[in-house]
């Protein structure tokens, strides 16, 4: 049972914050660190993994730091983003080789377990480099639990592989989990941490925007305004007759349209049809303008 | 302090390469220069200590150690693949001594073997032949060092390397007496020169000059590659 703790950590880059005054703890299970593309998620792995250091603050593995430690690989298995192995090498060879700089009894057998936990038997011993991107990740993985680590992250590990492959590892990933290993992944993707993990650290912009039961977290997502632009007949009659709605929160009129926000997602889609044909309208334009992650995640921040 | 795990895969990595042809050029190029002279014979004219000393010394010598010297850690370094290598318990210090050993192996094999091959094709030259390829090995060695600490401090190692061969043994050193101290072919010249004494070497340091500064360059090199790959870090995210 191993908890990664956080406490106060920033990570600068000259005078960019990348990662900025967080404070966590990651214990076993699945967590997912969720966030939209450069909002610090690798610099968190990267630091866990020992490969930056804190600017400001401590990052400790029950107590022991990470970083300049290498003998915390005994114990942690880091699946990178970059898609760089040594592609000479078969799939097999790399994780034997792996194996062997673990220093492991048998690595012969070290390495046919962890093939086989990431199905790449089959493909074991053909060259990487004629893998697809898929199998370089999974073969990666394999690489990684090669020594049994009680704490495996991983950067994106999804990137690239077909649906089979991503519900696969998805359940080697849960049974990992409830296996009492602490793995931490991140991802981009909602719906990816939706299924994978219970817990997550959603992060923007350096900051930690939210944590914790992921159910929690995706009800105050849910129950943000969305922002509609809609164009009609007749703008002017169709905001009068959205402000007495209980979802309608403002209606802005504009010279392109009506800008409208509503809390209620689904009650207003399913409703304007029905308030248009009842007010005599023309609906010719309906479109939600926020529901990019980047905006799910600013109201995460702003809130 | 040596792993055979790292060395097999930097041996395969560095091999597999395309710019691996590269290590053969110039080595190829000497032999045939020699054969060349050879057959040719011009008279009076002391050319294998010339050829083999200037030509094997500033040019064969130090590119062929610079490629291999850089691209042993530096091209795992560029291409992100030294992370899987780096997230396992081995000692830095053991990954620092098992790339240079690697270096010093392949630059030997694609430089201080073809000395020594175009100096028994040289006439006359058997003992210097076998003192060139002693100095060929001293500067194998501390070139090998200085470059695999280049390609962990920066990522423009050739380029460093370059101007020092060219700028800094090939011009400065044959003008500026001095200059000559902190110059590895001079160090590999001064050991040959020691074994075989030949003036048109024009060996500018003596034995144990050049012995003393190659350790402590050696050894300097060693330690700073070592420290530094200690605080290697990935770049985050891109912000």
């Amino acid at each position: 049972m191993t908890t990664i703790e956080f406490r106060n950590v920033s990570r600068w880059y000259g005078n960019v914050v990348a990662v900025n005054d967080i404070t966590m703890d990651i214990g076993p299970g699945v967590t997912g660190l969720l966030g939209p593309n450069g909002a610090g998620k690798s610099t968190i792995l990267h630091m866990i993994a020992g490969f930056l250091a804190p600017s400001k603050g401590t990052l400790t593995l029950d107590g022991t730091a990470t970083w300049k430690n290498p003998e915390v690989y005994r114990r942690l298995g880091l699946v990178p983003e970059r898609d760089s192995v040594y592609a000479f090498l078969t799939g097999a060879q790399f994780v034997t080789a792996t194996a062997k700089l673990h220093k492991l009894a048998e690595p012969e057998r070290s390495a046919a377990w962890a093939i086989g936990l990431t199905e790449m038997a089959e493909a074991q011993d053909r060259k990487i480099s004629t893998y697809s991107k898929g199998m370089r990740q999974r073969i990666k993985v394999a690489a990684a639990l090669v020594h049994d680590p009680e704490i495996l992250l991983l950067d994106e590990p999804f990137n690239g592989m077909d649906p089979r492959q991503r519900l696969h590892m998805m359940d080697l990933l849960s049974r990992l989990g409830d296996e009492g290993r602490t793995i931490l992944f991140s991802s981009h993707i909602l719906e990816e941490v939706e299924r994978l993990s219970g817990t997550i650290q959603v992060m923007v912009a350096g900051r930690l925007a939210a944590s914790g039961d992921f159910r929690a977290i995706r009800r105050l997502m849910t129950s943000r305004p969305h922002v509609f632009h809609v164009r009609t007949s007749d703008d002017r009659r169709l905001a009068a007759a959205l402000v007495g709605r209980d979802y309608t929160h403002a209606v802005e009129l504009t010279s392109k349209g009506l800008q409208v926000r509503t809390s209620d997602y689904g009650a207003f889609c399913e409703q304007i049809a029905a308030i248009t044909r009842d007010e005599n309208i023309r609906l010719t334009e309906l479109l939600p303008t926020d529901e990019s992650l980047e905006s799910v995640f600013g109201y995460l921040i702003a809130n | 302090m040596f792993n055979p795990v790292v060395a097999g895969i930097t041996v395969r990595a560095t091999l597999g390469r395309r710019r691996a042809l590269l290590f053969a050029v110039p080595a190829v190029v000497l032999i045939a220069l020699t054969l060349v002279l050879r057959a040719a014979n011009p008279v009076g004219v002391q050319w294998p200590a010339n050829v083999l000393g200037t030509f094997g010394f500033s040019v064969l010598l130090p590119l062929t150690a610079l490629i291999i010297g850089t691209g042993v850690l530096g091209a795992e370094i560029d291409d992100g693949s030294v992370v899987h290598l780096l997230a396992t318990p081995v000692r830095r210090l053991d990954v620092i001594i098992t790339k240079f050993a690697v270096a010093v192996g392949l630059t030997a094999l694609f430089a201080a073997v073809p000395e020594l091959i175009a100096g028994l094709l040289a006439p006359n030259s058997g003992k210097l032949a076998w003192a060139l390829f002693a100095g060929a090995l001293v500067g194998s060695v501390v070139y090998s060092a200085v470059f695999v600490l280049a390609s962990v401090v920066t990522t423009r190692a050739i380029a460093f390397g370059l101007l020092y061969v060219a700028i800094w043994e090939g011009a400065l050193s044959n003008v500026v007496g001095g200059v000559r101290i902190l110059s590895i072919a001079h160090y590999g010249l001064g050991v040959a020169n020691a074994i075989d004494p030949e003036k048109n070497l024009q060996a500018g340091l003596g034995l144990s000059t050049s012995l003393i500064l190659g350790t402590v360059i050696t050894v300097g090199g060693l330690y700073l590659a070592t420290r530094r790959l200690q605080t290697f870090s990935i770049a985050g995210d891109p912000v």
